[in-house]
Parts: C-alpha cells; sequence; structure tokens
C-alpha cells in the first residue's frame, strides 16, 4: 500500500517539475476549441449546435495526448522492472501512475473547460456543470486511455496503437457526455445522461488499472 | 523483514527453460542455492543469464518449469523476499539522488535517514543532491545499489553489478555481497571478470552446449 502512495505522491510531482505536462493537452483543448467559431462560422445558431460536440472530442483528444508516455519512461530506464520485482502489484502502480496524471493534467483540462464554453456560446449559468462533466469524462478518458498507453509502451511509435484501442473505449463516454452538455445547453434535464456518464467513469476507474497492469506485465517480460 | 536470520532460506529451481523467440536460451536447468551462498552466472552475451535473472525475479515467464523460495519465512510472498537489479539503473533524470533514494524508502515503507545512510554508503554523499541526468554511469549504478540497502531482502538479483563502476565501486559491490551473504542472505549475479570471493559458478555456456 505505501508502494503505491509514494509511486503516486512522486509521479504527481515528476509530471509538475519536468516542465508542465499538462501544458501541451491543455494548450491543444483551447485551441481546438477555440479554432471551432472560426469553423464553423460564428452565428450563434451554428455554435449552439456543433459546440458541445466540439468541445467534448477536443476533450477526448487532449486527454489521449500524454498518454504515450505515461508508462514508456519508467519502461524505458528500468523502473517498471524495480517495481515489478519489489512485489508491489502492478494495478497499484497503474492506478497511482493514472489517478496522478489525471490531477496533473485532467484537472487543469477540466477548468479551462468553462472559457470555452463561454466562447462557443454555451449558457453561463452552466459553467458548474461544465466543470463537473468535464471532470468525469476526463477520468474515463484518462483511464481507459491507460489500457492503450500500456499496451503501446514497448512500441517505438506507439502513438497510433493507443488511438486505435482507445477510441472504442471512448465511445460511451463520449455519447453520455456529449447529451448532457447538449441538454445543459439547451437548459433540459441532464441528469440522466450526467449519471452514466458518471458510471462509465466508475467502471473505467474500476478495471482499467487491471487490464493496464496485465499489459505492463506484457511489457516487461 | 530482515536479511539476517532468515538461514533456512532457499532459493531451487526445478527443470527451469527459457527461449527467446524460437531459440532455446537454456532447457533443463536445476539448481539450489542456500543461505550464505552466491551464485555467479557465466557466459558469452546472449546465453540467457538476463533472462534467467528475471525469470527468479518473476518478471519473465519460464518456458517451462518452476522457481521456488523455500523457507522465506509464512505469510511472506515470492517477491517479497527478493531484489532485482537489472542492468537499466532505475535513476529519473529530474529527480535528485537524495530524492530518488528517499523514494525508494518510502516505497518500501522504510525511515527517510536510511536512504540518507544508504546514499552515504555507496559513495554518493557530496552528490546527492544532483539531478539524475548529472550522474555518470557508475554514479547511476551506486544509486541503483542503494535499493539493495534501504530495504534489507534476503535474494539479490544482480545483473552485471559492477558494469560502469570503477575500481572502488567494485570493491564496493564485493563487499556488500560479502556482508549480505555473511548475515544469511543469497546473492545471484551474472558477472564477468572478476567474481565474487568463494562463490559457485554456473555457466550457461556450457551448459547449452551440454543440452
Amino acid at each position: 500500500m505505501s508502494g503505491s502512495f509514494s509511486v503516486f505522491a512522486r509521479e504527481l510531482k515528476l509530471a509538475w517539475s519536468g516542465g508542465g505536462g499538462a501544458a501541451l493537452p491543455v494548450g491543444f483543448f483551447a485551441a481546438a476549441a477555440s479554432m471551432t467559431p472560426f469553423a464553423v462560422g460564428n452565428e450563434i445558431g451554428n455554435l449552439q449546435i456543433a459546440g458541445p460536440g466540439v468541445m467534448w472530442i477536443a476533450l477526448a483528444l487532449a486527454s489521449l495526448l500524454p498518454m504515450e508516455r505515461l508508462f514508456q519512461a519508467d519502461l524505458e530506464d528500468g523502473t517498471l522492472d524495480a517495481y515489478a520485482g519489489s512485489g508491489v502489484g502492478m494495478e497499484g502502480i497503474a492506478l497511482a501512475k493514472t489517478l496522478a496524471h489525471w490531477i496533473a493534467t485532467g484537472i487543469p483540462l477540466a477548468f479551462i473547460a468553462p472559457i470555452l464554453w463561454i466562447m462557443l456560446q454555451g449558457p453561463p449559468e452552466q459553467v458548474l456543470f461544465v466543470i463537473g462533466a468535464a471532470l468525469v469524462g476526463s477520468l474515463a478518458f484518462f483511464f481507459f486511455g491507460s489500457i492503450g498507453a500500456a499496451l503501446a509502451a514497448g512500441l517505438r511509435r506507439g502513438g497510433l496503437v493507443i488511438a486505435l484501442v482507445t477510441l472504442p473505449l471512448y465511445v460511451p463516454t463520449m455519447i453520455f457526455g456529449a447529451a448532457a452538455l447538449y441538454a445543459a445547453a439547451g437548459g433540459g434535464d441532464w441528469g440522466q445522461p450526467a449519471l452514466l456518464a458518471g458510471a462509465v467513469s466508475l467502471f473505467g476507474i474500476a478495471t482499467s488499472p487491471f487490464a493496464a497492469a496485465m499489459a505492463l506485465r506484457m511489457a516487461i517480460d | 523483514m530482515s536479511g539476517a536470520g532468515a538461514s533456512s532460506l532457499a532459493l531451487e529451481v526445478e527443470n527451469l527453460a527459457a527461449a527467446r523467440g524460437l531459440r532455446v536460451l537454456f532447457e533443463g536447468l536445476a539448481f539450489r542455492v542456500s543461505a550464505g551462498e552466491s551464485l555467479e552466472l557465466r557466459g558469452a552475451n546472449g546465453s540467457g543469464k538476463s533472462t534467467l535473472l528475471r525469470i527468479l525475479a518473476g518478471l519473465t515467464r519460464p518456458h517451462e518449469g518452476r522457481v521456488r523460495y523455500s523457507g522465506a519465512g509464512p505469510g511472506d510472498s515470492e517477491e517479497a523476499a527478493q531484489h532485482y537489479l537489472g542492468h537499466l539503473d532505475a535513476v529519473k533524470p529530474t529527480e535528485t539522488a537524495l530524492e530518488q533514494a528517499r523514494f525508494w524508502a518510502r516505497y518500501f515503507a522504510r525511515p527517510q535517514d536510511v536512504a540518507d545512510a544508504a546514499i552515504k554508503r555507496v559513495g554518493l554523499a557530496n552528490r546527492k543532491s544532483v539531478p539524475g541526468r548529472g550522474l555518470s554511469a557508475g554514479q547511476k549504478r551506486r544509486l541503483a545499489l542503494t535499493r539493495l540497502l534501504i530495504e534489507p531482502r534476503p535474494v539479490w538479483l544482480l545483473d552485471e553489478p559492477t558494469a560502469a563502476l570503477d575500481t572502488e565501486g567494485r570493491t564496493l559491490v564485493m563487499q556488500l555481497v560479502a556482508e549480505h551473504r555473511a548475515g544469511g542472505g543469497i546473492v545471484i549475479a551474472a558477472v564477468h571478470g572478476e567474481g565474487f570471493a568463494n562463490s559457485r559458478i554456473l555457466d550457461l555456456s556450457t551448459l547449452k552446449a551440454a543440452a
């Protein structure tokens, strides 16, 4: 237990000390969403149709960006061998690393989401809901992403593998999360899709560490 | 748990076989190493020394056969009995030497001053605030050795522990191994050149030729 917790604390520190691991995903998210009005036109009607969906896609893809390095550095420098050879379960390591990276990157993503929401003509009274939705959604994106990250850890250009493995797992969150955002934007009842998105995230948190651990054990074999 | 006093400990290997791709590295390998003994793995590059160590550490699954730790104490899992030091040093470029040693102390739930003492013991006291990327290959190897000192474990699996080390560093490894064995520990190491004092030797090259 102390093993997983110390890995969590270390990853959190490394994520912030190494020149801001969150900068690229946050920049990507902001850029993708702020380009949208130029592409779909700034008529309020257009943005209200495209805005929430584009924002949700941008969040998913931004969450995918840091995945390639999630386990790769530890595999390359022998740290995974040291973890695995010392009796701390790989499940705990995968959970600790993914959670630390979500805190370092996913939470900043969620906190810039309201700015983009307003830029895309979403109703300002829903910003708290948008933060919550982005927190819940990015949790699913990071945890399902960690499975792809673990499978691709030993590959030289693993990004494509990560996308291929992970994007199908993103689909439920994509559907329910976007549905909740559209409901919120239209003043409707967002409760049901939001709860379903939350359930998918919980499922991801509960299961992906086991899948990632299995893939990591194969990577070091 | 402590390495010292675990005198009934033994590591037993039965009918072990390993393959890399289609190539058989070794098969029918059997040996037993008891408390206080060391076993040097020798053989040409590619003869399977590293693979054998990884199998003993539980990192790689053997093609056939099994590894058993007996007398590791009740309730101990197989992994809790050993340290594996591969040829990669697990050194992070941005953390200082002392931070990394202290991380491993926290990881193994050991007090922080154990990490400070280990840094001194491996001769990194004057380099302790240098980040990993500023350490030489030999200093990284010394930093990796601190893991052995931070958490006492009865079985040490070392893959060319003296690689990149200077004369003084090699002497240090020999001393650590001798002390560990005197305390009832087991050392299994892939070695080129100078070996440990009165150690058993397993030559994987000849083994394969015989098989």
